[in-house]
């Protein structure tokens, strides 16, 4: 009798907790004040790219953000919803300029001409402000912050360089050779390559390998040139470390030790490089057409539908001043788009990093490779077709011919459907590029 | 008996009917209706051409195929032991069973980057190897030019992970067997072995049937685990669903997968209830 008493008493206190519990739902993320911004972003997705972008970069604004980092389906998808209901929480977006062209096609964004002669003194690169434009006369984004891919070696692979190789200059043959040297005097395989879930692997194809294989991506997804860049990718397959499909960011196997040589994103190979007596930077190599590289702009656009326009544009103000520009470098490596240039206290990885990829700019036969433009949610579909050309041809081992050709359907399905133009290196191309 | 209760039993089982229809049944026809549809809305067999044509799917079909037959009878074996060493009333039989329970509070994400750190080239595996001098340079066991060796590591992985949930029902069971049937058999003079054969296992068929059923389900739906360990050397069907959900941003073959990890584990647990029956199914 007395714990059902007991029981009795207790029921108002639960149902109280419970009532409380309720209102804290409710009420969630924080008082709603009037300078709060919701950003989504596309890029600083990782939860430890997340965590430094709150903490060292968006902490000192002078309001709240609510930082979303979202995969490309559910960054489409909540965009999208939020468009279709014509309001929503997102005042924000950061993305990508092949992000922005489909949302641009669709009149999803707000005009930003104003917020772009606010920041002239901060002296924003000029070419990335026209890619901004995306082709229109309103400024629809603002470049952000920008990145690309480099190599990075442990020092002791230096001695296995192949004979009167520079490190600064060499082939993708140099490089297998260099794999191969390493094989042999140390019994185990030692390039790497980022072909984990997490990994970066088909921007290899996208940005480096295919353009400076085939002078195009696209147009030039099969024929010689195509097959002879897979050849080259299944012989130097048996000197890159087979561990390599569990790796997302080279960063960690380069420290471990299972790696020696190892391409990726400047931001996830920085961890290796702070310590510079063990790890050195070194701009990709260069292929029959050129040194490929892979630049990418992160750019800001407010949606129409932003809740909050005020306070976004303070953001991006904020987010263009030198000193954020310089916290967003130190915090998640991505380098600054405006005049004031590197902070001069750079650490010494920071350094390398900006070294390498100055001398992979600058070099005679660079060859720029723009990031998928105008692919919207047809992105993830793009990168599976160069995710499934590597599983086919070089972990399969089948033959590279064969199985380009049977992806070409799957390719040129992504730009019907997304009615994407060619980008660069490949040519211009009236209505959706056409594969070949 | 019924007629004193009236509504009552109906107005019970009512919520639990509604939890039922509004959060499984209800998204459950949706996702079939998804994976019968193309992107622009019209009905078909497009989806499901597309991912039955997919380079994965044969991979993804029998990798979770395999897993599924390898990591039950494993996972059975182990829990059976352990669910008896814990009903054996050993000293410390309390203790044993908060030992075999922690894998449970683990995710699975979580379980599997700690088998990362063992597996991975310069992990606890390879340096235990290399200190006792069994080998001479680490191996790769998460290689994809070696998917058994990949597939033994997630078997391990899972075994380790996923084995409680099934010690804990088979505990239940044994501890529902009356001792009186034990003692019975002590004073035929059964053997230890007599005992677990003619009276333990006959007596836990039921608790097995959940047990089996309950793991084959979960085995169909592992991911984290394989994700983490394997990354993209090895592919599963949930795997595959969570890929074209967010990273293709399909869903509708996202909805083929499900619907297919859904008629499998149908399939499996229709299969073990044959296979498996319990004495009130024998009899009907």
């Amino acid at each position: 009798m007395q714990s059902k008493g007991m029981r009795r008493s207790r029921l108002p206190a639960v149902l109280a907790a419970m009532a409380l519990a309720v209102s804290a739902c409710g009420s969630g993320g924080g008082s709603p004040g009037a300078s709060k911004v919701v950003m989504i972003s596309s890029q600083f997705v990782p939860t430890t790219e997340q965590e430094a972008m709150r903490k060292g970069v968006l902490a000192n604004f002078n309001g709240t953000v609510e930082f979303i980092g979202a995969d490309p389906g559910p960054f489409n998808a909540q965009i999208r919803a939020q468009q279709k209901a014509g309001k929503g929480d997102i005042s924000l977006i950061g993305g990508l300029d092949g992000d922005f062209s489909a949302f641009a096609a669709d009149g999803l964004l707000t005009d930003l001409s104003d917020v772009a002669t606010s920041l002239a003194d901060v002296g924003i690169n000029k070419d990335y402000l026209k890619l901004g434009k995306l082709g229109t006369d309103k400024q629809l984004y603002i470049p952000w912050v920008q990145a690309t891919y480099i190599m990075v070696a442990r020092t002791e692979a230096l001695t296995y360089l192949p004979a009167g190789a520079d490190i600064k200059k060499l082939t993708w043959d140099q490089l297998t050779e260099w794999g191969a040297n390493i094989k042999a005097k140390t019994g185990e395989p030692k390039l790497g390559f980022p072909a984990g879930e997490l990994g970066l692997l088909h921007r290899f194809f996208q940005g480096y390998a295919y353009p400076s294989f085939t002078g195009g991506v696209n147009t030039t997804f099969t024929g010689d040139a195509a097959n002879k860049m897979w050849t080259w990718m299944q012989k130097t397959w048996q000197y890159v470390n087979p561990q390599s499909t569990t790796y997302g960011f080279m960063q960690e196997p380069l420290q471990s030790g299972e790696v020696w040589v190892a391409w990726d994103h400047v931001a996830r190979l920085i961890d290796a490089l702070k310590d510079p007596k063990a790890f050195v930077a070194f701009p990709v190599p260069s292929g029959p057409k050129g040194k490929a590289f892979m630049p990418v702009v992160v750019g800001l656009a407010i949606p129409t539908t932003s809740s909050n326009v005020a306070g976004a544009k303070e953001l991006i103000k904020y987010l263009l001043q030198p000193k954020t520009q310089a916290a967003t470098l130190t915090s998640v490596s991505f380098f600054p788009v405006i005049g004031a240039g590197l902070p001069g206290d750079l650490s010494p990885g920071l350094k390398a990093e900006a070294d390498a990829v100055a001398a992979q700019q600058s070099a005679g036969d660079a060859l720029p490779a723009l990031l998928p433009v105008g692919l919207g949610d047809q992105g993830g579909a793009y990168n599976k077709v160069f995710q499934d050309a590597f599983q086919q041809i070089v972990i399969g081992g089948k033959d590279p011919a064969t199985v380009l050709k049977s992806l070409v359907p799957t390719l040129q399905g992504v730009f019907t459907t997304s009615k994407a133009p060619c980008w660069l290196p490949d040519p211009p191309s009236q209505g959706p590029c056409q594969v070949q | 008996m019924t007629s004193r209760l009236g509504w009552a039993p109906y107005a019970l089982l009512l919520p639990s009917l509604l939890f039922f229809v509004v959060f499984f049944a209800t998204p459950g026809v949706q996702a079939f209706a998804l994976a019968f549809q193309a992107p622009d809305g019209t009905f078909g067999l497009a989806s499901v051409q597309r991912m039955l044509g997919d380079p994965k799917f044969s991979g993804a079909l029998t990798t979770t195929v395999a897993l599924v037959i390898l990591v039950i009878p494993i996972q059975l074996v182990l829990a059976m032991s352990m669910a008896l060493v814990i009903n054996s009333r050993l000293k410390g039989q309390g203790l044993w069973l908060y030992v075999y329970a922690l894998p449970l509070g683990i995710s699975e994400l979580a379980a599997g980057i700690v088998w990362v750190s063992i597996f991975t080239q310069s992990g606890w595996l390879n340096s235990i190897l290399l200190g006792l001098g069994v080998i001479d340079r680490p191996i790769t066991w998460q290689s994809a030019e070696t998917p058994w060796l990949l597939i033994m590591c997630v078997v391990i992985a899972e075994a380790w992970r996923a084995t409680s949930i099934i010690m804990i029902i088979l505990v239940a069971g044994l501890q529902s067997i009356p001792r009186e049937f034990l003692e019975a058999a002590d004073v035929c003079g059964a053997t230890t072995w007599q005992k677990i054969r003619r009276v333990v296992l006959p007596m836990l068929r039921p608790s097995l049937q959940v047990a089996v059923i309950l793991r084959t389900i979960m085995a169909f739906q592992t991911f984290a685990t394989v994700i983490a360990l394997a990354g993209s050397g090895l592919n599963v069907l949930a795997g595959e669903a969570q890929r074209w959900a967010t990273d293709i941003n399909d869903e509708h073959v996202a909805a083929a997968y499900a619907g297919l990890i859904l008629v499998l584990s149908l399939a499996g647990t229709v299969l073990f209830l044959v296979l498996l029956p319990t004495r009130e199914e024998q009899q009907a």
